[in-house]
């Protein structure tokens, strides 16, 4: 599985590489995470109680409101966020808080990225290639 | 994108930096939405609670405030979304000064910029709604479902620093629901149920806020058997924007581009189709109503309430006493009439209280569980319910008379509450 590559539909941010936080469920900064602690706390949420903090989370689709629009930049300010966002499926929300926050994320996929990356992988996301990638390696 | 020479040269800084980072910043939303100019937009409406923003927010606003006044002011009509207290009743809710204190820097950043400080969540029903074609920039999902469903207006999710950014350039790209193409049905639910109470109608949207699932989705209900009033749709587009990051629906017969059936359906296709029925409404309820027999609080918003929906509380409350904490929280337009009217005086006489101004999400709620021993919550807001787990409550959806019932009772719930 070493190596191999998955491309999106679109990315913005750095490259970056970390360990796959991986789940098929949705993300919203205000609706699944505790912030200050750094992890998921929405209790029907799959990653509930798990630490995301320098993680690549790999989910399915934007969800929620639109204080993540705000919530990446200052989650940056404090030092506790992930390492990058991959998702089958933002919403404007989503784009608009990495644009602010210069946050990485890459999105859009012709598979489901929640399957196709196993958690815990070490991997490589970015949002600057042509088009922009997902790497195991 | 495409861009107009006025653009070329707020890009260039020729309008100053602060619309210089505008533009690019909504190049940049652009660029990845696949946008291929922008739009003049009329009016912006920026959520900007200081628990989203956090101090780095608040300093970045303040950081542009410095700028003369002509290069920091907006250029459209641009209006708040609920901030995250009501400074008049912070002390009971036991809110931090820190808090008060960040509220205060932020709203008069935001002042320096020339916003409308309205901090409502509810404006299509209080400041001026948009009407069918418009285009706007809202923040607030509420709003923006609302708006572009029942008002026919055009708007996508713009959040804080996009809706800003609207507000000072004038304009927003021209992605999503300010495209024809992107506006026509994806999904037919039929409805074999009849919502009831405001918590029905947010069940509703819940439910089929699920089944669609994602931003591009736009869900047609066909089945409605009665045209529904602007609170209930507020309930059901705040709900299915919430449960599902839904910015449009279409009921057949009833939204303003969806007047025939044929009208919802694009050219050629057949759409999937799911029913939702009374079953639905049961399950939907049940799943948040797991042994709990009592409740900490009793919650009204999310949305903020109408004058009606205050109306009906007061006449609720008449003559009862609520033994819990009970909120109702409202608009700092909406206020004022209550309290001419009366209706603040009855919902406080039964121990009530009215917030205005604030979303009782939007207001440090997990500072104010801890500060207050709140667990257990009861709303008749689904839109509440689906977001209050991740700040530490357990929360129960029921309808308003419940609630009170709850409330009157120290919190116990009737039996045919709990699940």
């Amino acid at each position: 599985m070493s190596g191999k590559i998955f491309y999106a539909a679109a990315g913005m941010g750095r490259k970056v590489r970390a360990k796959a936080l991986v789940a098929s469920d949705g993300f919203s900064a205000r609706y699944d995470l505790d912030r200050v602690r750094g992890v998921f706390s929405r209790p029907e949420h799959k990653l509930a109680g798990q630490t995301y903090h320098g993680r690549v989370l790999v989910l399915d689709a934007a969800k929620g409101g639109v204080a993540t629009a705000w919530m990446l930049h200052e989650m940056r300010a404090r030092g506790v966020m992930p390492a990058a966002l991959v998702l089958n499926r933002v919403n404007p929300i989503m784009v608009q808080g990495a644009a602010l926050a210069d946050f990485t994320m890459i999105s859009g996929f012709d598979c489901d990225i929640t399957k196709a990356i196993a958690d815990g992988a070490e991997v490589e996301v970015d949002p600057s290639g042509e088009p922009p990638f997902i790497r195991l390696v | 994108m495409k861009l107009s020479d006025e653009e070329q040269a707020m890009r260039r800084g020729e309008f100053g930096p602060l619309r210089q980072w505008a533009i690019e910043h909504q190049i940049k939303v652009g660029n990845y939405l696949g946008a291929a100019d922008f739009v003049p937009v009329t009016q912006a409406h920026i959520m900007a609670d200081t628990e989203s923003l956090g101090r780095a927010g608040v300093e970045w606003l303040e950081s542009w405030t410095r700028l003369p006044r002509e290069a920091r002011q907006v250029r459209i009509p641009t209006i708040t979304d609920p901030r995250g207290t009501d400074f008049a009743q912070a002390q009971k809710l036991k809110q931090q000064s820190w808090m008060l204190d960040l509220e205060r820097r932020a709203i008069a950043a935001f002042e320096a910029f020339g916003v409308l400080m309205t901090d409502t969540c509810i404006n299509y029903q209080t400041i001026m709604p948009p009407v069918r074609g418009e285009h706007v920039a809202y923040g607030d999902t509420g709003v923006v479902i609302y708006s572009n469903s029942v008002c026919g207006a055009r708007s996508n999710f713009e959040g804080g620093p996009s809706a800003l950014s609207a507000g000072l350039t004038g304009r927003t790209p021209r992605y999503g629901y300010h495209l024809d193409g992107q506006r026509r049905a994806t999904l037919v639910v039929e409805l074999s149920a009849k919502p009831c109470e405001l918590s029905d109608w947010g069940a509703l949207g819940g439910i089929v806020g699920r089944l669609a699932g994602d931003y591009s989705q736009v869900p047609a209900l066909v089945g409605v058997e009665h045209v529904p009033g602007p609170d209930e749709l507020k309930h059901f587009g705040a709900a299915m924007a919430s449960f599902g990051s839904v910015a449009l629906f279409h009921i057949a017969g009833v939204t303003p581009e969806a007047m025939q059936f044929a009208d919802l359906l694009p050219q050629g296709s057949t759409l999937p189709r799911r029913a939702i029925g009374e079953a639905d409404f049961r399950a939907f309820q049940a799943r948040y109503a797991r042994d709990i027999g009592a409740v900490d609080l009793v919650v009204f918003s999310a949305p903020q309430l109408s004058l009606m929906e205050m109306r009906t509380l007061a006449g609720l409350l008449d003559g009862r006493s609520a033994e819990i904490p009970l909120f109702a929280v409202t608009s700092p337009q909406v206020k004022p009439d209550c309290d001419r009217l009366g209706l603040t005086a009855r919902i406080e006489a039964a121990g009530g209280t009215v917030l205005s101004g604030m979303c009782f999400y939007q207001s440090y709620a997990r500072e104010m569980a801890e500060a207050n021993g709140w667990h257990r919550l009861a709303t008749n807001s689904a839109k509440l319910v689906n977001i209050i787990g991740s700040y530490g409550y357990r929360p129960v959806l029921l309808s308003m008379e419940q609630c009170i019932e709850a409330a009157c009772a120290g919190g116990k719930l009737a039996a045919r509450t709990q699940s």
